[in-house]
């Protein structure tokens, strides 16, 4: 077991700067470098790109074929690929099977397709639970599956990395493929909501 | 290794807490923080595998008490100085410079 470098206690703001300014000086790490990264994932990543995903599917049946049985590959020809999406697996949701997402051993996420996981996916209690009481947690979540539905929950690792396919909610034949990317939320594609039977009018991007 | 991280069905760790409208960052530290990680393993060489060891090594109690980005600032601190790149003693130095300095940087470009 090897302790900790400096005490515990040290504000981490304090420790991030210590460590970014002895390897700047040392010509190891470039600032800008980091400000390009953290503009990426701040601002151009994120969970509209998954909704793109979901969407296309949807659409197109082809390209769910595509999705199901070779994601990255299908992810990919939308634009989506790269760290943190280099192997991935889109799961189903259907009338009698409900999947969801955790890593209970850290925070492995789609990036390329979801951006950063949000604090509650990498907290203890979503991790410790979201395999134990399933359903418990999807309830937390305002979602109550029908009994008959089997929940299946996968255990994401550094290698692999789910997406959820929600079900296209009711009543949604005549939205074009931008409208529905736009009722896909975030909490869908990891799958602790569903969709329900959103009314187009009240299509909102949370 | 069956550590603190290995929190699958683990009981009594309490309620989900949700964030609305959660921002990416919390804080501009993190934005450095999450950053490093490619920043560092470039030059450094270490693998997924070796990060997430070294945060799966973090003192349980502190492990489950700790944010997000103290586990990554943690193993950042533990492969660095055990690879050679920095050393304890600079580190150190440097953080009690900055606190003396009400946490200004005082670091030349």
């Amino acid at each position: 077991m090897s302790k900790p470098v400096s005490k515990p206690e040290s504000d981490p703001a304090v420790r991030t700067r210590a460590l970014e300014s002895i390897l700047v000086e040392k010509g190891l790490l470039d600032p800008k470098a980091l400000d390009a990264l953290v503009d990426i994932y701040e601002h151009k990543v994120g969970p509209r790109n998954g909704a793109k995903v979901v969407a296309r599917a949807w659409v197109d049946p082809e390209y769910k074929k595509r999705l199901l049985s070779d994601a990255t590959t299908a992810i990919k020809e939308l634009g989506f690929s790269g760290l943190q999406g280099e192997d991935m697996v889109v799961v189903e949701n259907t009338p009698e099977v409900h999947n969801l997402v955790v890593c209970t051993l850290c925070s492995c996420y789609p990036w390329p397709t979801l951006g950063l996981p949000p604090v509650w996916y990498k907290s203890a209690p979503y991790r410790a639970r979201a395999v134990s009481d399933p359903r418990g947690v999807l309830k937390e979540f305002g979602t109550t599956l029908s009994e008959n539905v089997e929940v299946r929950v996968w255990d994401t690792t550094a290698e692999l990395r789910y997406l959820v396919l929600p079900e296209r909610p009711a009543d949604t034949e005549n939205l074009t493929e931008q409208q529905l990317a736009d009722l896909v939320t975030r909490d869908s594609m990891i799958g602790v909501t569903t969709l329900g039977s959103s009314a187009p009018t009240s299509a909102s991007k949370h | 290794m069956n550590g603190i991280h290995d929190l699958g069905g683990r009981h009594g760790i309490g309620p989900i807490v949700r964030e609305e409208n959660e921002p990416v960052f919390h804080a501009e530290w993190e934005r450095r923080a999450f950053a490093m990680f490619a920043g560092t393993f470039v030059f450094a060489g270490y693998s997924v595998d070796e990060f997430r060891h070294a945060i799966e090594n973090i003192d349980p109690a502190h492990y489950l008490e700790s944010s997000y980005y103290e586990h990554w600032l943690h193993a950042f601190e533990d492969i660095l100085v055990k690879r050679g790149f920095i050393t304890r003693e600079e580190y150190d130095a440097r953080i009690a410079k900055l606190v003396k300095n009400g946490g200004n940087d005082v670091v030349d470009a």
